[in-house]
């Protein structure tokens, strides 16, 4: 038998179009416009999971997205995978896959509902206490159980097929939630011309409008007046409306967050569509009009499927047409149930009994349900349920004076509740807008405002269409009129409204040891009221600390249906007025919402841009291994056939040293520095002095930060009295420009000088090795390269294969060398010239890896590498980097720190390991002793370490304590399994005179 | 995300374009090698960190590359007003009550 639960002609479900998916593997059909939710109710299915600790059965509590208990998988096609889909946002369409979470082996049958009989073992504040010993069992034990348990759902395993966009939109009037406020809000501000965007999260525009046929409007039916207003606003061309779109968060200056779902709901998406939209709206006002949500009642067995919130009874019927079961029994505190149960029982549902916890209620609605046959029990309580996948019935109790007599059991397959409503201000509260307590209303409203935005109709505590309406055209009208529009404020006949009051409550009375009770406040958390007690008996004072001792309100529904209860239960155990524990922080986003929307088109290749040297094409055909640095992808090695890059390494560095290396340094950061006070202004920046360098010289620039540490460094070219040319580490320029803007712009504005990037502007082709000039020489004109005309460290302006260069001859290898920098729109052709040139040379292109042991070989540093931002000049071994006589430069007062001059800093020295064929590893730790106790002193680290061809072992360099002291001394790594040993050295391990530098 | 007004484009931009640079009106010493220990200490690390008004320093980074001065609210996040750098220090009260 199929949808034995629908009604026909009811609701607004296509009756006349069938749809089929599958739940657990079981076809289930559906209607056209039905959420997971809906059809399954229609089918009688009301088990849809097992909770998060207790593995307990859990159906459908609500008809929102607020639902904390009917999450499921969600299946549409291979890889679009996702788990925690709420059933009740879900539309269902043919071939659409759902399954059930947290169950095992079956979700009638779970073993893991023993976790129910060990109900002490999870009581609050489990999570601190359970796991705390012994020590030994966290891996074995603990952890492996935490693992399992925690997170409800199946993470998907595949990269996601689909694609997500977004999309920028400001506009006047912003107005979430599209129910009669929204509505009405929308037209007044649509009518006065502005540019306005109404947005809800459901399929159908029309929120509570769409649950309550029976209301009349300007004399129309609900739903008549919804088609015409829709229309209206439709058709003005002002006026955008946004249905299946969630506004996510609320940021500053009215920017809005929205999360448009284009695709879930489709059999057949478009080919290319994407998945989902994020918009960000910067809206002049916004009004929110997101009504409010039914709060359940706390009583024992609350969560057992067939128990639910009394409003969604009645959105399942009005709005789809299902019945939630046969035989009901309402439990209230509020109103508004009542009306559910005259719906219900007018649409054929045995309404068995309405249980009010207030003593008196309206004579009207007593009247009514008498006349409709149902029994009303005011001043009464419910302090049970019974069913083991399905509530078969409730036990009531009178309640008089405080006292709870004995239950009696009524029958009923479905069990609504009503425990009032809260004002739904998530957004409000994302502005760090204040609430207030209502104690008429029961509930925190809106108080001080943050924001240029109007809070209207339920979301302010208004109860009943009508007022929703006037409220809404109100804050819609003057939205617009901030936004200096004309605006007239609607007026709505409104006819057959069913307004009401309630009571706000804690735990229901019982008869039964309150410690036994198992009355949920937090669904999705598995959290209890006893819980919450207990909470506050081991201390918690605070609504937050509570929350987070409990977990309750943690999970991803944000205690959308669990906070208030919360609060009340905590504020009775402490005997406080609930305004004085407090509300916990809401934070955005409102509802769960997918990576792929915030991450948008950026992913993969675009998730970061990738600098390329205009010589990277070459490399890659040359079969180059990358890496990446900083944002650039360099050339790591040029791997020939056969070789590992163990190989290709040793054989690039080998050409170095005896023949001639090519290497692209075009990443290098590069500034130009030019002005009068150009020099001035380096030697205020530059620990090295500038004044007296010669046009045509170059010189190390070391650069401190103003607490003394070292920052970056490059080499500092002077080609005329006013034009430096500064080079960076690649990772470092954009860092040393804004830097050096920073001191110019604010410290110095009298000094006349300008600062340009020009990274991208040069190509920069090193040609480094005992045959370096041989190979350039001939490719040169305009300058001789001899060793007596051209020294180590000048710089000139000349020709190299016929593109204008500037020519330096440094050597970051420790061999005679040469950077060629042209203009980076030639770097290829001047890469491939030298490249032909150096042919007879055997001349070889090596990466970043070799660049990295030539210069360690020669103990240069690489800044980030051997410094960590705690490293002075005198711990580098810099000294000489600094210009003794300059009365002042960025970092030299630091430099007289106590702390900096005082003894056993970490020193940069060389290790040679005692068995030369290991090679440490990097970032290891080093101690003096190895047979001390545990936990060790460590007393510094491996920064650099490489196999050396040139000396056919391995080096290494370390910041050690006191390092310089100990030359000589054998220090120790442990590593895994072996503690290795080795000996502290200088940092120079080739050539440490510099004699190669002088050919 | 904040909108931020940039003094000397006198346009009102996305924060991406902007980056911050630590609290305003802390001059580095004209001669630094005169201070004592103490009074370098208080220059290089102590800050206000005030709850509520803060002068600070933003650079319109992604745009003219000025770096500017701002008066921002801590607990609001919300800017009060920019002005150029070099500018003295503004007087709050003093806005407030013209603005009066
Ligand atoms: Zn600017």
């Amino acid at each position: 038998m199929t949808q034995a639960f629908r009604i026909p002609g009811a609701g607004r479900v296509n009756h006349a179009k069938a749809v089929r998916f599958t739940f657990d593997g079981k076809i289930i059909e559906g209607r056209e416009g039905d959420t997971v939710a809906s059809a399954l109710l229609a089918n009688g299915v009301h088990l849809l999971g097992r909770s998060f600790k207790y593995h307990r059965p859990r159906g459908i509590v609500s008809a929102g997205s607020e639902e904390p208990n009917a999450l499921v998988g969600t299946s549409r096609g291979p890889g679009r995978f996702e788990p925690n889909t709420r059933a009740t946002m879900q539309e269902v369409w043919d071939g659409l896959t759902v399954e059930s979470q947290n169950k095992w082996p079956s979700l009638a049958f779970d073993v893991g509902a023993i976790n129910d009989r060990l109900y002490m073992l999870f009581s609050a504040g489990f999570y601190y206490k359970t796991f705390m010993w012994p020590r030994s069992f966290w891996d074995k034990v603990y952890e492996p159980f935490i693992r399992r348990a925690a997170g409800l759902g199946k993470s998907p395993t595949e990269p996601d097929p689909d694609h997500y966009t977004s999309r920028n939109l400001h506009c006047d009037v912003l107005v979430v939630g599209g129910g009669p406020a929204g509505l009405a809000a929308a037209l007044a501000a649509g009518r006065s011309g502005a540019q306005t965007v109404l947005v809800d999260e459901h399929a159908e525009l029309g929120g509570t409008l769409l649950s309550e046929p029976g209301v009349r409007i300007d004399g129309q039916g609900a739903w008549g007046w919804l088609e015409t207003t829709l229309a209206e606003l439709r058709a003005l061309p002002n006026v955008r409306l946004m249905s299946r779109t969630t506004a996510i968060g609320y940021y500053h200056q009215n920017m809005v967050g929205l999360c448009q779902k284009l695709t879930d709901h489709l059999a057949t998406p478009p080919e290319g569509a994407p998945r989902e939209r994020l918009w960000r709206v910067r809206a002049g006002q916004v009004v929110l009009a997101q009504g409010a949500i039914e709060k359940p009642l706390v009583f024992d067995g609350n969560d057992r499927p067939g128990v639910m919130l009394a409003g969604a009874a009645q959105t399942f019927f009005q709005r789809f047409g299902v019945k939630v079961g046969t035989r009901a029994v309402v439990v209230t505190s509020h109103d508004s149930a009542w009306h559910t149960a005259f719906d219900l029982a007018q649409a054929g549902v045995k309404v068995a009994a309405i249980v009010d916890i207030r003593p008196q209620v309206s004579a009207e609605l007593t009247a009514r349900a008498k006349a409709l046959g149902i029994e009303v029990l005011a001043s009464h309580t419910v302090t049970s349920t019974t069913g083991r996948l399905r509530v078969a019935s409730v036990h009531v109790n009178r309640v008089r004076n405080g006292h709870v007599d004995p239950w009696r059991s009524i029958d009923c397959d479905a069990l609504l509740m009503c425990g009032g409503w809260t004002p739904s201000l998530h957004l409000f509260s994302h502005t760090k807008g204040s609430l207030a307590w209502d104690a008429q209303a029961g509930a925190f409203l809106p108080d001080r405002k943050t924001e240029e935005c109007h809070i209207a109709g339920a979301g302010r505590g208004l109860w009943g269409i009508a007022a929703a309406l006037e409220d809404g055209a109100r804050a819609g009208a003057a939205a617009a009129k901030a936004l200096g529009r004309a605006a007239g404020v609607g007026s709505f006949a409104v006819e057959g409204d069913r307004t009401g009051d309630g009571v706000v409550v804690k735990e229901l009375p019982t008869d039964r040891d309150p410690g036994k009770a198992k009355a949920f406040i937090d669904f999705q958390n598995d959290v209890t009221a006893k819980d919450i007690r207990l909470a506050v008996r081991e201390g918690m004072r605070s609504i937050e600390h509570v929350k987070r001792y409990t977990t309750n309100g943690m999970a991803t529904d944000q205690g959308k249906l669990s906070n208030i209860n919360g609060l009340m239960v905590a504020a009775d155990a402490l005997g406080k007025p609930a305004p004085e524990v407090g509300l916990t922080t809401f934070r955005p986003p409102y509802t769960p919402t997918t990576f792929g929307a915030l991450a948008g088109l950026r992913r993969g290749r675009h998730f970061e841009v990738t600098r390329k040297t205009p010589i990277d094409a070459w490399a890659e055909a040359q079969g180059a291994v990358f890496e990446p640095v900083s944002l650039w992808r360099r050339a790591w090695y040029f791997p020939k056939a056969g070789e590992d890059m163990h190989a290709a390494v040793a054989r690039e560095c080998r050409a170095v040293r005896t023949s001639v290396g090519l290497f692209d340094a075009s990443t290098l950061g590069k500034i130009e520095v030019m002005g009068p006070d150009a020099a001035t202004f380096l030697e205020r920046m530059y620990t090295n002095p500038w004044a007296k360098l010669q046009p045509g010289r170059c010189r190390y620039g070391l650069l401190l930060g103003e607490d003394g540490f070292i920052r970056d460094d490059g080499v500092i070219g002077r080609l005329a009295v006013d034009k430096f040319h500064v080079t960076t580490t690649t990772g470092g320029a954009a860092r040393v420009l804004n830097m050096m803007e920073d001191y110019l712009q604010t410290e110095w504005p009298d000094l006349n000088v300008w600062l340009t990037s020009t990274t991208e502007q040069w190509a920069v082709v090193a040609v480094q090795g005992p045959n370096a000039r041989k190979v350039l020489e001939p490719l040169v004109e305009g300058l001789d390269l001899s060793d007596a005309a051209f020294p180590h460290m000048a710089v000139a302006e000349c020709t190299v294969a016929g593109f204008p260069a500037r020519l330096f001859r440094v050597s970051f290898t420790g061999e005679l060398g040469f950077e060629v920098n042209v203009p980076a729109r030639h770097g290829r052709a001047l890469w491939e010239a030298i490249w032909a040139a150096g042919q007879a040379h055997g001349i070889t292109p090596y990466g970043t890896e070799t660049m990295h042991v030539l210069r360690a070989e020669k103990g240069f540093i690489l800044v980030g590498q051997d410094t960590d931002g705690t490293v002075t000049p005198g711990d580098a071994g810099l000294d000489w980097a600094i210009g003794k006589q300059k009365p002042d430069f960025v970092g030299k007062r630091s430099l007289q720190r106590p702390d900096i001059v005082a003894k056993g800093r970490k020193q940069l020295v060389g290790l040679l390991t005692e068995d030369p064929s290991v090679v440490l590893e990097e970032g290891a730790q080093i101690v003096a002793d190895p047979n001390q106790p545990l936990p060790m002193t460590m007393i510094g680290h491996v920064t650099s370490s490489y196999w050396s061809e040139a000396l056919g072992r391995s080096i290494a360099m370390a910041l050690i304590e006191g390092g310089r002291d100990r030359q000589g001394e054998t220090l120790h790594i442990p590593m895994p399994g072996r503690t290795l040993r080795a000996k502290v050295t200088g940092t120079a391990f080739v050539d440490p005179e510099g004699q190669r530098l002088k050919v | 995300m904040l909108l931020i007004h940039c003094p000397y484009c006198d346009d009102t931009l996305p924060e991406p374009e902007f980056a911050y640079a630590g609290e305003a009106h802390i001059a580095r010493p004209a001669d630094p090698m005169a201070l004592s220990d103490e009074e370098w200490k208080n220059f290089l690390f102590i800050r206000s960190n005030p709850r509520g008004t803060h002068y600070e320093r933003w650079r319109h980074i992604h745009g003219c590359g000025r770096f500017f001065n701002a008066i921002r609210d801590t607990v609001s996040d919300k800017f009060v007003m920019t002005y150029r750098a070099g500018e003295p220090r503004p007087n709050l009260d003093a806005l407030k009550e013209a603005a009066e």
